[in-house]
């Protein structure tokens, strides 16, 4: 075992008995060294420069398939809502005593909705569409805000550079909260 | 601890169960849940049927009496067409003390609650760090430990009091997204350092093994700070709707940080900007401009004897008494007011007093049958008091959604029924 010496004497096990020095912190140290392939598989979370984000493509109209098919039910007609969140709109609404919050009215970063697609969606079965489907899913969501045109590819590269129309107006109360 | 110098006329001296003795605790009215049961057959002289035959045999596991039944999860709401994505709620104004039983703490699920085999499940720290590492349950529980006892609160909770008009609910309902454990597991620090966390990264991501993947960013800050990789609740192992086999508990942090049923922490540059954390867990503001990275929850108290649904039998001696909370520290104080906050008098903390943990407050108080109305204010070791419902709407707007923490009101009516006001 390795000691490590910037854990501080509180947190790790204080080796006594038999121990050359008493004062020497040590840990279990009972991790594996995972493989690349491992992370690789379980790597699923894409920031907003785009880091991660896998190969290949789709536009608005495969989008609008997959969406029929996987997504209506539960968000409505083009992204419309009802039974669940609407996706589509609510646009100048933010500041109404009405707020509407969509992926196009509210959502800061292009990057989360393909993120948060491939991670949970649709809702019965998570991880059953193709890399494919969700790019083409996400700028279907983007066309029908008004934010990408009808027949903009969305892939690795373009998909970080898609500026969404609210994203100037977060304000981070992390560090330090704002008066 | 000095006698207040201001005190509610109606309100007595914290002090005086203790100096009035056994008179005076005989003269407290209890609050009736629901009708009073008879005792006729069981009350002096009559020997009570259960001491003429031998009790029930052991249980492997025991649950709460029949007679409790009605102690259970309140306001579950869930998405429509899903039965595991929404929310239920702690039974506030049921329970006393400040541990939350497990099976009645607050749930908040994004997907349902996954069935995880601690057998497969797996724990990966990766991102910046030196060595990559996986960690079995196994391996995790072999680690040294550390023990806690700390509140989470959901951020939402609360939620329904920024609207126009009081709900007619109960405070369990109303403000039972919180809920209080002792949590027991491995410091997250000890897991970072030996992968070897990059000194640069400020923060990592962490995201549960449940159908929705649910992910937060997390600071360094925190993590190395008093992060848990929570193992048991109220010394067993999670219950399965809290996290098992593995969760990520942040202490005093809204409560979807800390993520259920972790399977990955990847340390990292810059925050992931996750669903979660950008579209959901936002806070917007009247101006339109939203609020993100609001991880303390504020410091907050609220009566659950009485409250609504506990109606008084009538004029007497009755125990005030509520829980008080901060995800920034300690509660120093919290006092009562029985006159509609025109006067306050401070009430007594059970000890002990913990940093980041429920703290309950109780104060005897004469009812004399008229209307009237009560709430309760903290403040925590920040100095932080609890603002009114004015003041937050005036700061905060309506649309918020989120970080509901004003000075709770009861009304009273004559006929000891207790009401949710704004007043």
């Amino acid at each position: 075992m390795s000691t490590r010496s910037r854990l501080g004497v509180s947190l790790g096990v204080m080796v006594l008995a038999g121990c050359a020095s008493p004062t020497v912190t040590e840990t279990p140290n009972l991790g594996r060294v995972a493989t690349l392939a491992e992370e690789a598989g379980w790597d699923v979370s894409i920031p907003p420069d785009g880091t991660g984000l896998p190969a290949g493509r789709g536009a608005s109209a495969q989008g609008a398939v997959v969406y029929e098919q996987k997504c209506q039910n539960c968000h409505g007609e083009k992204g419309a809502g009802q039974p669940n969140d609407r996706l589509v709109g609510g646009h100048g609404t933010l500041a109404s005593k009405g707020p509407v919050r969509t992926v196009g009215s509210y959502w800061p970063y292009a990057t989360t909705v393909f993120d948060y697609v491939r991670r949970a969606m649709p809702y019965t079965q998570p991880h059953s569409l193709s890399d494919d489907e969700v790019y083409a899913v996400t700028a279907y969501l983007l066309h029908l805000n008004g934010i990408i045109g009808e027949a903009d590819v969305m892939d690795a590269l373009t998909l970080p550079n898609v500026k969404m129309p609210n994203r100037d107006n977060f304000i981070l109360a992390y560090p330090t909260r704002p008066k | 601890m000095a006698r207040p110098k201001r005190s509610s006329p109606a309100l007595l001296d914290r002090r005086i169960f203790l100096r009035g003795g056994l008179a005076a605790l005989g003269a407290i009215g209890g609050l009736a849940a629901g009708a009073p049961g008879t005792a006729r057959a069981a009350g002096p002289p009559e020997t009570p049927p259960w001491m003429q035959y031998p009790g029930a045999p052991f249980t492997t596991y025991g649950g709460p009496a029949k007679y409790e039944s009605k102690v259970m999860r309140t306001l579950i709401r869930s998405q429509p067409g899903t039965t595991g994505s929404g929310a239920s709620r702690t039974p506030l104004e049921m329970l006393e003390g400040t541990i939350t039983p497990s099976g009645l703490h607050f749930e908040r699920h994004h997907s349902g609650v996954p069935d995880i085999d601690p057998e497969q499940h797996r724990l990966l720290v990766h991102g910046m760090v030196k060595r990559p590492l996986i960690f079995t349950m196994d391996a995790l529980m072999r680690y040294p430990m550390r023990s806690r006892i700390h509140f989470m609160e959901c951020s939402g909770n609360s939620q329904l009091m920024y609207g126009a008009t009081p709900p007619a609910l109960r405070a369990g309902e109303l403000h039972g997204l919180v809920s209080c454990s002792e949590w027991t597991g491995v410091p997250l620090r000890l897991l970072l350092e030996e992968a070897g966390a990059d000194p640069a990264a400020s923060w990592l991501l962490a995201e549960g093994a449940d159908a929705a993947a649910m992910s937060r960013s997390v600071p360094m800050a925190k993590a190395m700070d008093d992060a848990l990789i929570a193992l048991f609740q109220n010394g067993e192992r999670l219950r399965p709707e809290n996290g098992y086999p593995v969760r990520l508990f942040l202490p005093g942090y809204e409560g979807n940080m800390s993520v259920k049923w972790l399977r990955r922490i990847k340390v990292t540059a810059t925050p992931t900007m996750t669903k979660d954390e950008t579209s959901r867990y936002t806070d917007l503001q009247a101006d339109g401009k939203s609020l993100m990275f609001t991880y303390p929850m504020g410091v907050k108290s609220v009566i659950t004897r009485p409250s609504p649904g506990l109606t008084m039998p009538g004029p007497g001696l009755y125990e005030v008494s509520g829980i008080a909370w901060s995800g920034s520290g300690t509660i120093t104080k919290v006092e009562v007011s029985a006159d509609g906050g025109q006067t306050w008098t401070e009430t007594t903390l059970s000890t002990p007093v913990l940093p980041r943990t429920l703290t309950r407050f109780r104060i005897p108080w004469k009812w004399n049958g008229g209307s009237a109305i009560v709430k309760s204010r903290a403040t925590d070791s920040t100095g932080e008091m609890q603002p009114t419902r004015d003041k937050l709407v005036a700061e905060h707007g309506t649309n918020v959604v989120f970080h509901y923490n004003a000075i709770q009101a009861w009304s009273i009516a004559g006929n000891g029924e207790v009401t949710n006001v704004y007043a």
